[in-house]
């Protein structure tokens, strides 16, 4: 019982010479038509996206060059006496943005809990949809709605805020007489507070849309282990779907203060506009970069839109920036990690 | 525990080849449903609603009587203080440190999460209690400013330019963004590379754009600089600027989690791969993406800053894209408020309700589309086509 190899080497009778067939990647016919259309489209793309960011930049060039490093520490923007700078829009800015999210950020995570976590599984569904509605709601809706309805009692709080935390300077307002029997109501409206009100509504949607498909996302093993070592619902959270939601929890909330430093129609309805640095959220007045542009792109001369597109070119980076670090923190986290 | 039935075949000795259906004992106690493990008993229930009530009455004490804090807010904000205390007390009189914490989240979070759905409700409410006045009359649908004073009643003018407007905007802003976002997710996921890379990093930048930086680029490049009036066309420009990273980012996504067993499968059939793209995976991400392009819709039409600066305002109907003013719903209501008068701002309320009912169809729409399909409907649909 021996097998025997065939003896390869010797040539077979009646053989015919086979090749190895070629193997390519490179794609033929309707295939390759279709790649190189592909990557027509995906470059065109590029040029127009790739575009703005280059426009702005070579169009803010010569602001930058003649008012120099002036343009981020004066406060003015009064083209007329050729003073222009950022320095109070950019901090109204991130004013604005900062009350935005303090108020937005433990809405959007209770929400988010509530609904991955509390909610009855029937509810889910509509609750998802009802954040999206909401996220999608027009931003000069929102704008109606706190400038027209929420306005008086959102004066009325700040000047509780000014009777009962007057130290803090965020709090006090100047001329605002909070300690006398009738305030001047006139000073604690139309303040980066409200504004602040009204962009926390557009952007805690889009916050808890993040942290809940991330709260979603927990292995379910991980939390019936909890369960089953005895943890109540609260300690599964805080152990379990917390951790694992870290990346989500950061990135979304740097997500929605990217969107809520250039929000811009709620923010022009309701600031009266002023250029002056303010310690004070709850006082009258203030400006961002976007309210900025929409107040004065009618009547701007060509060095002052310039100007306008220098302002926005200073808002377009540093939401990149913060909207970049968000993608990284997303990204990172344990997230997403299989989708097949 | 259980006998057999008497007139039953005797067991120990099986009729070969039968069965016989058990039977049961009628002595036997009836089945008792167990009770349910996840459902709070009694005494849990009467702890956390009992606690609601009491501070439903606290708060009344403390605001409208103890302390001078008039108005619904400060009562409500004192009935949820008073909740969460009243709560933590009682469970710390018979549970532990645990329960405790675990009620007080949870009600902490329930109360939360439905302040932002009274939010939404009470926005949805307050613009539709505002505008129905002048959206009741048939002509704010079918007529337009034209000729209208500002201060005209609601049986005159309506914003018909200003829908329509809106939809020749957004239609053309769509129909630019269709093809170049999805294309460009299909090349970002079907084709890939390092240039690909190049374009993803590029609009995931991109989505950051600020929405009135789009339009004051717009602004400088086409009316500024290129020397074009303002008009409906270069709002769409401005809003497909802006849509356009937003739908190629979101139809990337969606496209990316199409499972790779289903290209694998298509690809070792011997498809090509335009066909593979075409015929199975663009098919089975067809909800996604008409769920991104619908809510990339529902964003821009709401979207007024790019509109403000690239279209100017036209009182009259207008069709043409090209030339000259047009108006469009954001615009109008940001119009009117600002024009300070009541019957302009009642008419702004209109407006946004109308806008709010524009987007709430298409949110329903989406939802729709977003439904997976039965393959019964699909098989009818293919045989009737």
């Amino acid at each position: 019982m021996t097998t025997t190899l065939p003896d390869l080497d010797r040539p077979q009778p009646g053989e015919v010479d086979v090749k190895a067939r070629a193997i390519s990647r490179r794609s033929t016919g309707a295939d390759a038509v279709f790649t190189h259309g592909s990557r027509v489209v995906g470059a065109s793309v590029l040029v127009i996206t790739g575009g703005v960011g280059v426009f702005l930049g070579l169009q803010a060039v010569p602001t930058f060059k003649r008012y120099g490093l002036s343009f981020f520490t004066e406060q003015q923007w009064s083209p007329d006496t050729d003073t222009i700078g950022i320095a109070a829009v950019l901090v109204g800015t991130f004013q604005v943005a900062l009350v935005a999210m303090v108020i937005a950020f433990p809405l959007a995570l209770a929400t988010a809990l509530y609904i991955s976590e509390y909610a009855p599984a029937r509810l889910k569904a509509t609750l998802v949809s009802m954040v999206d509605l909401m996220a999608a709601v027009p931003s000069v809706i929102y704008g109606l709605f706190v400038a027209l309805l929420i306005m008086p009692y959102a004066a009325d709080l700040s000047i509780w805020f000014d009777r009962t935390l007057g130290w803090l300077p965020i709090f006090a307002v100047p001329g605002g007489e909070a300690d006398s029997p009738l305030p001047a109501l006139s000073q604690y409206g139309f303040s980066s507070f409200v504004a602040g009100i009204a962009v926390s509504m557009m952007v805690m949607p889009m916050a808890c849309a993040v942290m809940r498909q991330v709260f979603s996302q927990t292995p379910p093993g991980e939390k019936e282990a909890a369960l089953a070592l005895g943890a109540s619902t609260w300690g599964m959270i805080r152990t379990v779907v917390l951790p694992f939601g870290r990346g989500g929890i950061i990135g979304g909330t740097m997500l929605a203060m990217g969107r809520a430093l250039g929000e811009t129609i709620a923010v022009a309805l309701i600031l009266s506009p002023s250029f002056e640095i303010k310690a004070s959220v709850t006082e009258k007045g203030g400006s961002t970069i976007s309210s900025l542009i929409a107040n004065r792109f009618g009547d701007a001369s060509t060095s002052q839109l310039s100007a306008l597109l220098a302002a926005g070119l200073v808002l377009f980076l540093i939401t990149l920036l913060i909207n970049t670090l968000a993608a990284i923190v997303v990204n990172r986290s344990r997230s997403g990690a299989d989708t097949d | 525990m259980t006998t057999l039935d008497r007139n039953g075949p005797d067991l120990s000795q099986p009729a070969p080849g039968k069965t016989f259906l058990p039977s049961y004992d009628d002595d036997a106690p009836p089945p008792v449903p167990r009770a349910s493990l996840g459902r709070m008993t009694p005494d849990e229930l009467f702890v956390r609603a009992g606690a609601w009530f009491a501070a439903l009455g606290l708060a009344w004490v403390t605001t409208q009587r103890l302390l001078p804090m008039p108005g619904i807010p400060w009562f409500l904000l004192a009935w949820f203080f008073f909740g969460l205390v009243v709560t933590a007390v009682a469970t710390a009189a018979t549970g532990t440190w645990i329960d405790v914490k675990d009620r007080v989240a949870a009600s902490l979070v329930t109360g939360l999460a439905l302040f932002v759905g009274a939010a939404l409700v009470s926005v949805v409410t307050y613009v539709a209690v505002k505008g129905y006045k002048p959206v009741i009359n048939l002509n704010f649908w079918f007529d337009d400013m034209a000729g209208v004073g500002p201060k005209d009643a609601f049986d005159q003018g309506g914003i018909r330019h200003a829908i329509i407007g809106s939809l020749i905007e957004i239609g053309i802003a769509v129909a630019i963004t269709l093809p170049l976002g999805v294309g460009t997710a299909v090349f970002m996921t079907e084709v890939g590379g390092t240039f690909a890379r190049i374009v993803r990093t590029l609009v995931e930048a991109m989505t950051a754009l600020p929405s009135i930086v789009a339009g004051l680029f717009i602004y400088s490049v086409w009316i500024i600089a290129l020397g074009n009036p303002r008009s409906g066309f270069a709002a769409s420009l401005a809003l497909s600027v802006m849509m356009l990273p937003i739908i190629a980012r979101a139809s990337d996504v969606v496209l990316r989690v199409v499972p790779g067993g289903l290209r694998e499968a298509s690809l070792a059939l011997g498809a090509s791969r335009w066909r593979t793209v075409w015929h199975v995976v663009l098919p089975t991400a067809r909800p996604g993406l008409a769920t991104a392009l619908i809510l990339g819709i529902a964003r821009g039409i709401g979207e007024t800053s790019p509109v403000l600066l690239t279209s100017g305002a036209a009182d009259f109907t207008k069709t043409n894209p090209f030339e000259g003013a047009m108006n469009s719903l954001p615009l109008f209501i940001f119009g009117n408020v600002r024009s300070g008068n009541d019957e302009g701002i009642q008419r702004a309320y209109g407006a946004a309700l109308v806008l709010l009912i524009l987007v709430l169809v298409l949110f329903v729409v989406a939802r729709l589309l977003a439904r997976p399909r039965k393959t019964t409907s699909r098989r009818s649909s293919k045989a009737g086509s």
